[in-house]
């Protein structure tokens, strides 16, 4: 038992002595691995700010009441993204209802409650991890054969809410867990000993202290359904839809009017849809600035 | 603290957004409001849901959106799932109308069939493939049917402008056109290799066709095939190939295309209407309305109207259809 320790312990102290050597004579390694490491970086931001700078340069021109207020037109200087706008946010609402609730319950279940060693717990574990990693695609078959036509739904805004949230699932039900698990057992312990119970304690400490985390997550997985198209397609979205989408109405969303605009031939359309582009940024970073409050908010009372 | 600077930062990035917006006026032309018809038809009501051909849209659109503004409490919506994705959904039952850039094929038929879905079959305008060349580009004026299968055969050799004819020069071949998914593809493989999806696969594809016109435009030796309207609305850019298929060099255009002198790349573009469509009253009135008024709706969507001959046709189909 000792042997195996006591070299470890010599490893480390040679390591820390290598790493301080390093620090007076910085060896070409290590100053190759810096450049390595703010290339890295830079390869992301450059991209980023080379996107982010085409997409205003097009689209700020064409950033207009018209384009907020009018509905989709085969006239350029008529065509608006009303309707697809509107859509959009009413898909997010009906994720922040629907899916985020159950996903928070789910995680807060297998962290806090459920019998670890239990073997059906591992395989929902197993598969909810496995879940994550499927493509958006499948689920748009999915929401096709069970919930537009098994349900008979019918190529609605509701369907393609309902399978839009089951993608996100695993994605927020495992940062959620990450969140649960980042807050400390003494937590737990300290409002035992006093006498709450389990669902006090979860109720009124973990959660709350575990927010920031649930939150980030959630977003992302919010972020994510929101810029996407793939499935949504697959379940009958439309392309051209003039009217104010309502649940159970025909609908289409922001990325399926950008994918249309951006390959039709006359030049004006790909303006509208660099625009279209900025709207839907405009979305995004409003979620993300809510989100970052949360946090900021939760983070100042631990 | 940190995280308290992040929130600034991003709300100070909209609000520079929100300013620099208010800016504004990049189109092109005039924006004058849409407004409801004058003789609008308030007693029409229902939905009519249309989807298939991507290619057929921007013509359904136009169509949707001008009779909505004649009956505006009729809601008209266009799906883009294309042709065979379009008649997979027409014949379950779930769409009115479905956009078509080549004929219904056996199997599909064979599917409306099994669902009992009966339909009608309107010709609703005309569309060429252009051939598009690089502005630098100043050997290729016309070119033969042979040559293009030369040029795009599955087993195909040819790497540079001369494989495929000798007169021209070594420039290397750099071959642009739309993704296998795509009615165009498959409608050019047919005319010009013979079998459906025959083609070679060492070539640039893009689902998107202002990515083959960029193509195009950046490369000497660049070649590229698309809908006509595309090519009109660079002509600038590119350089358009005429076809010889045997009788003579012919160039697309409204005449050539209408009475498919133009061959083999001229092709009709097709709406199907389900029969249990039909006869309700606003996708009566919807057929009508595109028929009494498909040759601006045609010219305005880029596409080459209907011939005097299909036209008469059209009228025909739809005033066989009960009302």
């Amino acid at each position: 038992m000792n042997g195996p320790t006591r070299t470890a312990s010599v490893h480390a102290t040679r390591a820390v002595e290598r790493s301080l050597a390093g620090r007076r004579h910085r060896s070409l390694a290590a100053s190759v691995f810096l450049v390595y490491l703010l290339f890295s970086t830079l390869v992301g931001l450059v991209a980023l700010f080379v996107l982010l700078f085409t997409i205003l340069r097009d689209g700020l021109p064409y950033l207009d009441p018209t384009l907020l207020a009018n509905a989709p037109s085969a006239n350029p200087a008529l065509a608006g993204a009303r309707p697809a706008i509107i859509a959009s946010v009413m898909i997010a609402l009906v994720l922040i209802a629907t899916a985020l609730p159950i996903a928070i319950a789910t995680a807060v279940y297998l962290e806090e409650f459920a019998p670890k060693d239990r073997w059906w717990i591992r395989l929902i574990e197993l598969n909810i991890q496995n879940l994550a990693a499927i493509p958006s695609i499948i689920f748009g078959i999915l929401g096709l054969a069970f919930l537009v036509r098994g349900l008979g739904l019918g190529p609605v805004l509701l369907a393609g809410a309902l399978i839009l949230g089951l993608q996100m699932l695993p994605t927020v039900i495992i940062s959620a867990r990450e969140a649960l698990r980042a807050v400390p057992d003494s937590v737990r312990q300290g409002g035992m000993a006093l006498g709450a119970t389990r669902l006090q304690v979860v109720w009124r400490e973990v959660l709350p202290a575990a927010i920031p985390g649930i939150a980030t997550g959630s977003i992302l997985g919010l972020s994510r359904a929101i810029g996407e198209t793939a499935p949504l397609l697959m379940v009958g979205a439309a392309t051209f839809v003039s009217y104010n989408p309502g649940l159970l109405t025909q609908y289409t969303v922001l990325p399926i009017l950008i994918y249309q605009w951006i390959k039709l031939p006359q030049a004006d359309f790909q303006g509208l849809a660099a625009a279209a582009i900025i709207v839907l940024l405009a979305i995004l970073i409003t979620m993300n600035g809510f989100a970052i409050w949360m946090r900021n908010r939760y983070e100042r009372k631990w | 603290m940190l995280k308290r600077k992040s929130l600034i930062t991003i709300i100070a990035v909209a609000g520079i957004g929100a300013a620099l917006a208010a800016c504004g006026g990049g189109r092109s032309s005039d924006t004058s409001a849409a407004t409801t018809a004058a003789n609008a038809d308030t007693t029409l009501s229902g939905s009519i849901v249309v989807d298939g051909s991507s290619t057929v849209a921007p013509l359904a659109t136009l169509a949707a959106e001008k009779f909505q503004a004649q009956a505006p409490n009729v809601s008209v919506t266009v799906g883009t799932s294309g042709t065979g994705g379009g008649f997979a959904k027409f014949c379950n039952g779930e769409t009115d109308v479905s956009n078509a850039s080549r004929e219904i094929k056996p199997e599909e038929q064979a599917a409306c069939d099994a669902k009992g879905i009966k339909f009608t079959q309107l010709i609703v305008a005309n569309d060429g493939i252009a051939l598009v060349t690089n502005k630098e580009n100043t050997w290729a004026k016309c070119i033969t049917t042979k040559e293009l299968a030369t040029m795009w055969a599955p087993d195909s050799k040819a790497t540079t402008w001369q494989d495929v004819n000798p007169s021209w020069p070594t420039e290397s071949l750099k071959l642009f056109g739309p993704g296998t998914d795509s009615g165009t593809f498959d409608f050019f493989t047919k005319s010009i290799n013979g079998d459906e999806g025959a083609s070679r696969t060492d070539f640039s594809p893009s689902e998107d066709d202002n990515v083959t016109i960029k193509g195009v435009e950046g490369e000497k030796g660049g070649f590229g095939y698309f809908g006509l309207s595309y090519y009109e609305q660079n002509m600038d850019k590119l350089n358009l190939l005429q076809v010889d298929s045997g009788s003579g060099c012919v160039a697309p255009d409204t005449a050539t295309v209408q009475d498919a002198t133009y061959t083999p790349l001229s092709r009709p573009l097709y709406m199907y209407f389900s029969e249990t469509a039909t006869q309700r009253p606003e996708v009566k009135a919807f057929i009508d309305y595109y028929v009494a008024n498909e040759p601006t709706l045609a010219k305005e969507a880029l596409f080459v109207p209907l011939a005097d001959q299909q036209l008469a046709q059209a009228k025909t189909v739809a005033a066989g259809l009960a009302g």
